[in-house]
């Protein structure tokens, strides 16, 4: 019975009151949708995302194709789940990467204090701070190459700074709380400190993060795939179709309109479900 | 305020050498020969060694970084191969655009969401403060290459009303101003709100109504005033990151600025300019900051003696 009432209570939060429990519900779905369009896109594609048909290139939304056609004549729904796969892998590789590093190096800093703290947090991490995060992406993966690890790789040099921050404070605030210092005065190692209390301290604040750290990862994959930076060509991605629909503004404004519907969707659905965990979390935050 | 000054100049003097640093760094990430990809496959074995030289690529790595910074500091960033002139002048001609379309995107973020936030913080869960709530969702979620095009598509060729790209005339900024600027808008819009609702149920208000000052005194001339000082910082972090999305608005726009030249830099290879431009981004955004940080200690004196 118990579990029962701290099951629904732990429900409500996460739903919260009727408009807030609108957004969370559309939040869970889409991303839901967007995880399982990811997963499932190399069997649920009405037509192959790469196939070229000229004889049909431009068309409008019709039955056979709901989105339309772009200028080689693919089918741009096969194209936007396609992409779906590719955002997703982007965002999960690049948050799982960042969020490690991050929490790693935040945590142990935040931890142990004294110079190495001095040194990451004045050195490192503001001087990464300082530089707009978009543009240092740009210029990594400008001078890197392109290709979907490099990609990978220069978000997460952006990233990680995000969770460093976040755990660093986490692991200061954390250090000195009575559990801690219990531990410390029964004898435990630092490590053991570290991974068994300070870690699943950290964890919390990193849950929600990781939410809107999934939105900007896709929308940063796809500025850069907008700029001719990121996905190569001819593989799908949500930036690129968007670029190419820029130069079919007059013939076939779907090119455009699509795209920017699943993307904003995409990173909208993403800051319902960040919001959803941080008042499932903290129920403080819950106004 | 001088003492302030001094001690955030002193911190943003290590930032701005590990900004330099690193993209003094950027053209050793380039997989291979630099210069070999720069100037093309076709390019002749000796040529690729004049370039080579000429960049200094030929030095030992200490040497180069030496021969960067003193450059740097005699503001030679460099030749660009493309257009085969000093990458400051190639930047100086574009940096006056980028300025004029960041303040014009800043005049716009202001000039909306200031009234708007006030708004709806005046008239909470009214119809209007909903409305106002889904415009601002909508423009923290379209992303400005989506929102570019969109409003291309309805302004430009809908209605015929504004031009499609290029920088002629007042009417051309508009469009490249509302996407550079709407997300920005969207989440001043939410400050504004937020931040004034909270200075509303604040006791000095309370007191401004009691003593019997009018309600427009009480709000503009108490609550408004102070409610706006946390939007300093947050204006003045986002002006920056204006600065970085330029990147992006200018090529959708076609509009002749900094970000618009670091793409082509960055697709004709030119590794110079990619460099001069990025690192010309990057200080202006850590200057912006610091007068930013300069207005929020003047706005608020609990910062200077922080």
């Amino acid at each position: 019975m118990r579990w029962r009432i701290l099951a629904s209570g732990m429900t409500n939060r996460f739903f919260g009151r009727r408009p807030r429990r609108l957004l969370v519900w559309t939040g869970c779905i889409a991303v839901g949708v967007l995880a399982l369009a990811g997963l499932l896109a190399p069997w649920i594609t009405p037509y192959d995302p790469l196939h070229q048909d000229l004889a049909i290139r431009l068309e409008g939304p019709s039955w056979r194709h709901p989105m339309g056609t772009d200028e080689l004549g693919r089918d741009i729904l096969s194209r936007l789940i396609a992409g779906a796969r590719v955002s997703m892998r982007v965002g999960t590789a690049v948050v799982l990467l960042s969020g490690t590093v991050g929490v790693l190096v935040g945590g142990v800093t935040g931890y142990i204090g004294g110079r190495l703290d001095a040194f990451v947090t004045v050195i490192v991490i503001n001087s990464l701070m300082a530089f707009p995060g978009i543009l240092l992406a740009i210029a990594l993966v400008a001078f890197l190459g392109p290709g979907l690890d490099r990609l990978v790789f220069a978000l997460a040099i952006v990233g990680w700074v995000g969770y460093a921050r976040l755990a660093r404070g986490q692991a200061m605030k954390a250090k000195t709380l009575e559990f801690v210092e219990a531990a410390r005065a029964l004898g435990a190692s630092r490590g053991r400190i570290f991974f068994l209390h300070i870690l699943p301290s950290i964890a919390q604040p990193v849950l929600v993060q990781v939410s809107i750290g999934m939105a900007g990862a896709i929308l940063a994959e796809a500025s850069l795939s907008f700029l001719g930076l990121g996905i190569a060509p001819p593989d799908p991605s949500w930036g690129a179709m968007l670029n190419d629909g820029r130069n079919h503004l007059f013939d076939a404004p779907h090119m455009v309109v699509f795209p920017a519907a699943t993307l904003a969707a995409a990173v909208l659905s993403f800051n319902f479900l960040g919001d959803a965990v941080r008042d499932w979390l903290d129920p403080k935050s819950v106004r | 305020m001088t003492g302030f000054l001094a001690r955030r100049l002193a911190l943003a003097l290590p930032v701005v050498w590990v900004v330099v640093s690193l993209v003094f760094g950027l053209i050793h990430f380039v997989p291979g020969d630099p210069v070999a990809q720069m100037l093309g496959d076709g390019a002749a074995v000796r040529e690729v060694a004049r370039v080579r030289h000429e960049l200094g690529l030929d030095r030992p790595i200490a040497q180069q970084y030496a021969a960067y910074i003193t450059g740097l500091l005699r503001g030679d960033l460099g030749i660009s191969i493309r257009n085969q002139a000093p990458v400051w002048e190639v930047i100086r001609a574009s940096y006056p655009a980028t300025v004029e379309l960041t303040v014009a995107a800043l005049l716009f973020s202001l000039i909306t969401a200031i009234p708007m936030g006030a708004i709806g913080a005046l008239r909470r869960n009214s119809l209007s403060d909903r409305m106002i709530g889904v415009v601002s969702l909508a423009g923290i979620a379209i992303p400005n290459f989506a929102l570019g095009p969109l409003l291309i598509l309805a302004f430009s060729i809908g209605l015929g009303l504004l031009p499609v790209s290029g920088r002629a005339g007042a009417m051309s900024v508009i469009l490249p101003a509302i996407t550079l600027g709407g997300g920005l808008a969207a989440m001043t819009t939410r400050m504004t709100r937020a931040s004034l609702i909270e200075e509303l149920s604040r006791d000095y208000v309370r007191t401004a109504r009691a003593k019997g000052l009018s309600e427009t005194a009480a709000v503009f001339r108490h609550a408004f005033r102070n409610g706006l000082v946390p939007l300093i910082t947050t204006l003045g972090l986002q002006t920056g990151s204006l600065l970085a999305g330029a990147v992006v608005t200018e090529t959708i726009f076609a509009w002749p600025g900094v970000g618009r030249l670091t793409v082509q830099a960055i697709n004709a290879r030119d590794y110079p300019l990619a460099q001069g431009c990025i690192l010309v981004i990057a200080l202006s955004y850590i200057a912006v900051n610091l007068v930013t940080d300069a207005l929020y200690a003047l706005a608020d004196p609990r910062i200077r003696h922080d």
